[in-house]
Parts: structure tokens; C-alpha cells; sequence
């Protein structure tokens, strides 16, 4: 464990392999709520946290149930049952702990429960760091700082193409492109200046 | 037995879950790099539909209506753990491919959507032809979209080489090219159905 694996994890799961414009995590929510920049960060924040939190649990099933049993096959199921428990669980805790927060991004966090980018995420821990049923030396904090850069990718995604879309709405487009169709292409640009991004790997 | 056709049929054009519902996209995105990968996504994701469809259907009434959304979440996951299993023991290759879209069948729009819009509210023959047809559809759509991207991208159809001579524009092989695809495939269809109306 050094600071270099956690820079290299930062900017690979930031830039290079930004959830949203290059491994398409998480497109439906990025295109349906990219509207206006309020609701768009509201959501990421929702997002990051939820992430952040099924890092942790997640690895935690994965270590201490799935892997001394042998069950690791039950990794799918296991996983989305959780993650859907967990986040019905914060959704009932914000309603009852602030009315406030929850109108701001109670009425996201269902969505996130089938939102990919959080089964993604977990799913791609255990891959990168369980290497054949072992551990990697301090993957529990890789794991957690892993889903903390991805729901930094995913808001980074959201911030930029809610901003332009909020300017589109004044623009006279083509009828047949407006909202899903100009979304993507408008996606397609940024993932291409994301892809300059790629030199940085090794 | 018309009403099973019509089920089965609705799902290939006129509700086309890509398309015209635009559901499920990530999967979709990720795997249409070569026509190989996407027919390998469509399969799988119609074995789920199909499976996941009839057995909510099956057991509706059973299901309590506040906890319906993760009973239904375990039986799709069944059966994606099911494929995965299957597809790691029979096709290595295209399970390192699709890597962890595969899994992530589980949160994928469509298998819930039928769930939730269709199977829960149908018998359970209607549901199988439903999932059956919106799997097709889903696969139909998969295969125009990789078609385009791997034509484009790399020159090839299968592996196959198409026209002597051309020069691939990688871009279409990044993930930059698989949103310009799509977006202007979703335009090319509104387009028809504005024409339409």
C-alpha cells in the first residue's frame, strides 16, 4: 500500500476510465437528469455516497461470508440483495432524520439501486483486488478510495453535461435530435476529449 | 394464440427496448465493439428476460406488493448468476470479453422494466413471449449497433474483412463512437416517426 497505487487509482478511475463517458456506467441516470445542474449534483452526491458505502459493505460480504465458504458464485446475488437493502435503509433514515434532505435527493436514491454504476463498482473491486480468492495487501482501503474516485468520475460527468445542456435549452436544434439523441452525441464529444486522458496510463 | 404473437412481436419494432423505450443502454454500449460480443450479450440477456419473466409471472399473486421490486431482483439475479456460470464454463473467451457486463444484467432497465410493466400483470405464457420478444429485439438492436461500430471501427463483420482497401476510423471502436452511434441512431428513428405522424 503506497501513494502511488492510490494516485494511479485516482486518475485511472477519474479520467481514464471515467465511469460514465468510458466504461457506461450509470448512462441512464446521466442522461435523464443531466437537465439542469441542481438536480444533476444533487444526484451525484446521492450517487457517491451510496458507492462509497457499498464499497465498504461489499467488501466485507465478499471477504467474510462469500470467500471463507466457497460461495464466491453467489457473488451477483449477494451483492444487488445488499446493495438494495442498504439504500432502501438510507432512504428510510433520511426521511425520518431530515425532511429537508430528503426532498433535495430523496426521490434519487431508488433510482440508484439499479443504477450499474454501483454494482459496477463493487463488482470491480473484487475483480482488481482479490486476485485468484487472495486479498491484495490493504484492498479494503483500495476498494473504498476506489468507489470514492468513481462517484468523483460520475460527478465530474454530471457537472459538465448538465452545464451544457442547460445552454442547449435556448438553442434551436433539429426536432428529431432533441434531449436523448443530442444527449449522446453531446456524450460523445466529451468522452472524446476524455480519451487525451489515456496517455496517462503506464 | 394471435394475442402470443402480437406479444412476441411488439417487442421487435414497435417497442423496441433500445430504441423507441431506450432502456438498458450501458450493456448495450459497452459490448457493441464486435458483432461476436453483441449476439453473446443478446443471448444472455434473453435467456434472463425470458426466465425472469415467466417466474414473476408464476408467482405474482404470492408476492407482497411493498417487497415485490427485490423479489423480483433475486429471481433475475438467479438467472444471471445462471448465465454467468454457464457462459464461464462453456465460452471462456467471450466471458473475458464481456467481462463485468455480464453481472450486470441484474440492474439492466429492461429485465426489471418487463418485470415490473409486464410479467407482474400477465400470465405466465403472454410474459415468456413478451420476455422472448423484447429479448429479440434487444439482440436485433445490438447487432445493428456493433455492425455499425465494428464496420466502421475495424473493417471487419465477424472477423471478416468487407471491403478491400478501407481504412478503419478507430474512433468508432472507443466508447466516444459508441455514443455518436447511438445518438444518431435514436435521432435516424425519431425522424421516421415524426415522418410517420
Amino acid at each position: 500500500m503506497n501513494i502511488q497505487e492510490f494516485l494511479t487509482i485516482f486518475i485511472s478511475a477519474v479520467f481514464i476510465y471515467n465511469v460514465i463517458l468510458s466504461r457506461f456506467l450509470g448512462l441512464c441516470s446521466f442522461i435523464a437528469i443531466s437537465k439542469e445542474t441542481k438536480p444533476a449534483l444533487a444526484m451525484s452526491f446521492a450517487v457517491m455516497f451510496v458507492i462509497v458505502s457499498s464499497s465498504m459493505i461489499t467488501w466485507f460480504v465478499y471477504r467474510f461470508m462469500l470467500l471463507p465458504f466457497n460461495l464466491t458464485y453467489l457473488r451477483t446475488i449477494s451483492f444487488i440483495l445488499v446493495i438494495a437493502t442498504f439504500v432502501q435503509f438510507v432512504e428510510m433514515v433520511v426521511r425520518k432524520v431530515s425532511p429537508q434532505l430528503y426532498r433535495a435527493f430523496g426521490i434519487y436514491l431508488p433510482l440508484i439501486t439499479v443504477n450499474c454504476a454501483v454494482l459496477g463498482v463493487a463488482v470491480l473491486n473484487i475483480d482488481m483486488f482479490f486476485l485468484n480468492g487472495k486479498q491484495v495487501a490493504g484492498s479494503f482501503y483500495y476498494s473504498v478510495f476506489q468507489g470514492l474516485c468513481v462517484g468523483l468520475g460520475y460527478t465530474l460527468a454530471m457537472l459538465l453535461m448538465s452545464g451544457i445542456r442547460e445552454r442547449l435549452q435556448l438553442c434551436n436544434v433539429p426536432k428529431s435530435l432533441k434531449d436523448f439523441p443530442l444527449a449522446f452525441i453531446i456524450g460523445s464529444i466529451l468522452s472524446l476529449s476524455f480519451m487525451g486522458f489515456s496517455g496517462f496510463s503506464r | 394464440m394471435k394475442n402470443l404473437v402480437k406479444e412476441f412481436t411488439k417487442g421487435i419494432i414497435k417497442e423496441n427496448p433500445t430504441f423507441i423505450l431506450v432502456l438498458g443502454l450501458c450493456p448495450t454500449l459497452a459490448v457493441s465493439v464486435s458483432v461476436a460480443n453483441g449476439i453473446g450479450m443478446g443471448i444472455a440477456a434473453t435467456f434472463v428476460l425470458l426466465g425472469s419473466s415467466a417466474i414473476v409471472a408464476l408467482v405474482r399473486d404470492f408476492i407482497p406488493d411493498k417487497i415485490r421490486i427485490p423479489c423480483y431482483i433475486v429471481i433475475i439475479a438467479t438467472f444471471v448468476t445462471i448465465a454467468e456460470l454457464c457462459m464461464k464454463a462453456y465460452s471462456p473467451v467471450l466471458d473475458r470479453a464481456l467481462g463485468i457486463y455480464v453481472p450486470l444484467i441484474v440492474v439492466n432497465c429492461i429485465v426489471l422494466g418487463r418485470a415490473e410493466a409486464f410479467a407482474c400483470k400477465n400470465s405466465m405464457a403472454r410474459s415468456f413471449f413478451d420476455g422472448l420478444g423484447m429479448g429479440l429485439g434487444f439482440t436485433l438492436a445490438l447487432i445493428l449497433i456493433s455492425g455499425i461500430r465494428e464496420f466502421l471501427g475495424s473493417g471487419q463483420i465477424l472477423g471478416h474483412a468487407l471491403i478491400k482497401g478501407f481504412e478503419p476510423i478507430f474512433v468508432f471502436g472507443m466508447p466516444s463512437g459508441a455514443l455518436l452511434v447511438i445518438g444518431l441512431l435514436l435521432g435516424f428513428f425519431n425522424l421516421l416517426k415524426n415522418r410517420k405522424a
